[in-house]
């Protein structure tokens, strides 16, 4: 999102709550986007930081370069993995019908 | 479609191509990358997503990827790294897929192609970068439901983008050919469109003839071979121009294709396109490509198509023609070079390997590498030739019998008795029964005509089943009609 933190609208909150597939009631969303104005207009304090000396970085450990070694290790059972459905059917999770 | 429509419109084609790479595990956990395997047996808490699991990069996932990236000649990021795409759908249980956002492994690199007109083509490629692939849906229309395998999900995918530069579907199916060509080469992935391990979107536009901006595109999805993108591009420009050429406008949309309906379908406008909210993947750390890494791969790529092309023009003498054919298939290009080290004639190779030998192949519905017939043997069949010893006939039976049998040409043709009699008393007593047997047609001989001659040779091949010398036949037939004429 490119707009401005103090101009969090109901709106928003209703699309991101869309794309989220979370249903909000009325009362959530007034209470939601209060909640994130504060947040973001947290960060745009944020933003008015000089950190052109600061070396931008996307992890917050100094670490880098770990790697996994491409050697199989055994996968869980089928049955196991059917435990974590909600609808397992034929080895399958079986979910409401979506066509792209 | 009018000819003037043609003229006036110029289309622009960029094309996204999803690899599988065929690396022993998944991208980010130790499960087994393999196709065809029963439902959900291929997973792990990694890849299901499950709280508390951490993704590790499989380290062959990223040399695989500089690999493809050196291969085409891209730019590689010092420093890479992987970002979250966010959107819901089943088949995707974290609810995000792991890609990379602004510092893929690669950007700014080219691919040559040849266009059907035999020219080269420079195309430009934007960026190829590093992600998981989803997992499988399958739709039941009885149960009014999905079903979702999720031994898919996690697969390491290169997606290659090109630049806009293409210009006709026709181009785009050539450029998709060279691609997979180059791909093949490197042995990164199976490049099978049929099992899905090559996939391909299109984006097209069209634009009037000469300007310098570009027209809405439309995204073109659920073509499954290159055949289909290609048929899709042809009727998506099709549509295209005849919308704009009647006053319409161009809704930036993604389409499906349907192969049964041969059209392309609104699959959804801009204004329901996904909002993937990228952000960096804190799951994974920073990557530093570094020269020590970059050189160890550059080591491991192969000489490619395009120099193996050029090397088998300039060193053997081949045609671009006949070096396009073999340089299509590795393991042609491979046989076609192990024979000329035993054979000098490569013109003679080329025409047994892009003549008899593909349309065995091919007749047996078999790939290249799967067949079994040595160097040596071929070599051995066109020597036999050369010798008189095999009719052009018997040459290819010989060679049929190496692939169905797997023995070697020499037994073949011992076996199979293919040599021709050049016994000179066994072709005089043919010869002399069809003297006796055809004496208008030794008039005919006598009077010279020559063509009488031939139809003599081929009743000498037919009584002898196909293994009478020919040359020498005639030889035998022309002194003993001559000797009679002056006796």
């Amino acid at each position: 999102m490119t707009k401005n933190a103090q101009n969090i609208t109901k709106e928003d909150v209703q699309y991101i709550a869309s794309l989220s597939r979370i249903h909000l009631q009325g009362e959530e969303v007034e209470r939601l986007t209060k909640d994130l104005e504060n947040i973001l207009g947290y960060v745009h304090k944020l933003e008015k930081l000089d950190v052109r000396a600061v070396e931008p970085t996307s992890h917050v450990l100094p670490l880098a370069n770990v790697y996994r070694e491409d050697e199989v290790k055994p996968s869980l059972p089928q049955a196991e993995v059917m435990k974590t459905a909600a609808a397992p059917h034929n080895g399958f999770f079986k979910v409401p019908k979506v066509i792209q | 479609m009018s000819q003037t429509l043609q003229q006036k419109y110029e289309t622009v084609i960029g094309l996204e191509v999803h690899l599988q790479l065929s690396t022993r595990t998944k991208i980010f956990c130790g499960c087994a990358n393999v196709f065809g395997r029963d439902p959900n047996t291929q997973t792990c808490p990694v890849c299901l997503g499950l709280p508390g699991t951490l993704p590790v990069l499989n380290k062959m996932a990223l040399e695989y990827a500089l690999k493809i990236a050196m291969a085409l000649d891209c730019r590689i990021n010092p420093v890479i790294k992987f970002d979250r795409k966010n959107y819901y759908y089943p088949d995707l249980p974290k609810g995000y897929q792991i890609s990379q956002y602004d510092k893929p492994v690669a950007y700014d690199g080219h691919l040559w192609m040849t266009t059907a007109d035999g020219q080269a083509r420079k195309i430009n490629i934007k960026r190829a970068h590093l992600e998981e692939d989803a997992g499988k849906l399958i739709h039941d229309d009885r149960s009014n439901s999905s079903l979702v395998d999720y031994n898919r999900t996690g697969t390491p995918l290169m997606e290659i983008v090109s630049e806009p530069d293409l210009r006709s579907p026709q181009e785009a199916y050539d450029y998709l050919q060279a691609l997979k060509l180059t791909l093949e080469y490197l042995h990164v992935s199976d490049c099978d469109m049929e099992k899905g391990s090559l996939r391909c979107d299109a984006n097209v536009s069209i634009r009037e003839a000469g300007a310098k901006t570009f027209g809405t595109k439309t995204e073109l999805k659920n073509m499954n071979s290159f055949k289909a993108v290609r048929a899709a591009l042809e009727f998506e420009e099709k549509r295209q121009r005849e919308v704009v050429s009647s006053g319409g406008r161009i809704i930036q949309e993604t389409r499906l294709w349907s192969e049964e309906k041969w059209t392309t379908i609104t699959m959804r406008s801009k204004e329901e396109a996904h909002d993937y909210r990228y952000f960096p993947e804190p799951d994974l750390v920073p990557f530093e490509i570094d020269e020590a890494l970059i050189e160890e791969v550059r080591r491991s790529i192969p000489e490619l198509p395009r120099q193996k092309f050029e090397r088998f023009v300039g060193e053997y003498g081949l045609s671009e023609y006949d070096a396009r054919i073999i340089v299509a298939d590795q393991h042609i290009a491979h046989f076609f070079e192990a024979c000329a080290k035993l054979y000098a004639d490569t013109k003679k190779i080329c025409n047994w390997l892009n003549g008899p030998l593909l349309q065995e192949i091919n007749g047996r519905k078999l790939a290249p590498r799967d067949v079994k017939i040595k160097p040596e043997d071929l070599v051995a069949i066109i020597r036999k030739v050369d010798e008189n010893v095999l009719s052009n006939l018997s040459a290819k039976e010989a060679l049929k019998q190496v692939l169905d049998t797997g023995k070697d040409a020499a037994a073949v043709i011992r076996d199979a008795g293919l040599a021709q009699v050049s016994d000179s008393s066994a072709l005089e007593g043919i010869v002399d029964e069809l003297i006796r047997e055809h004496q208008s047609v030794v008039a005919q001989i006598r009077e010279g005509k020559p063509s009488a001659v031939g139809f003599l040779i081929g009743q000498a091949m037919r009584k002898s089943q196909g293994k009478a010398n020919p040359r020498m036949i005639g030889e035998i037939i022309r002194r003993k009609l001559s000797n009679k004429s002056e006796a």
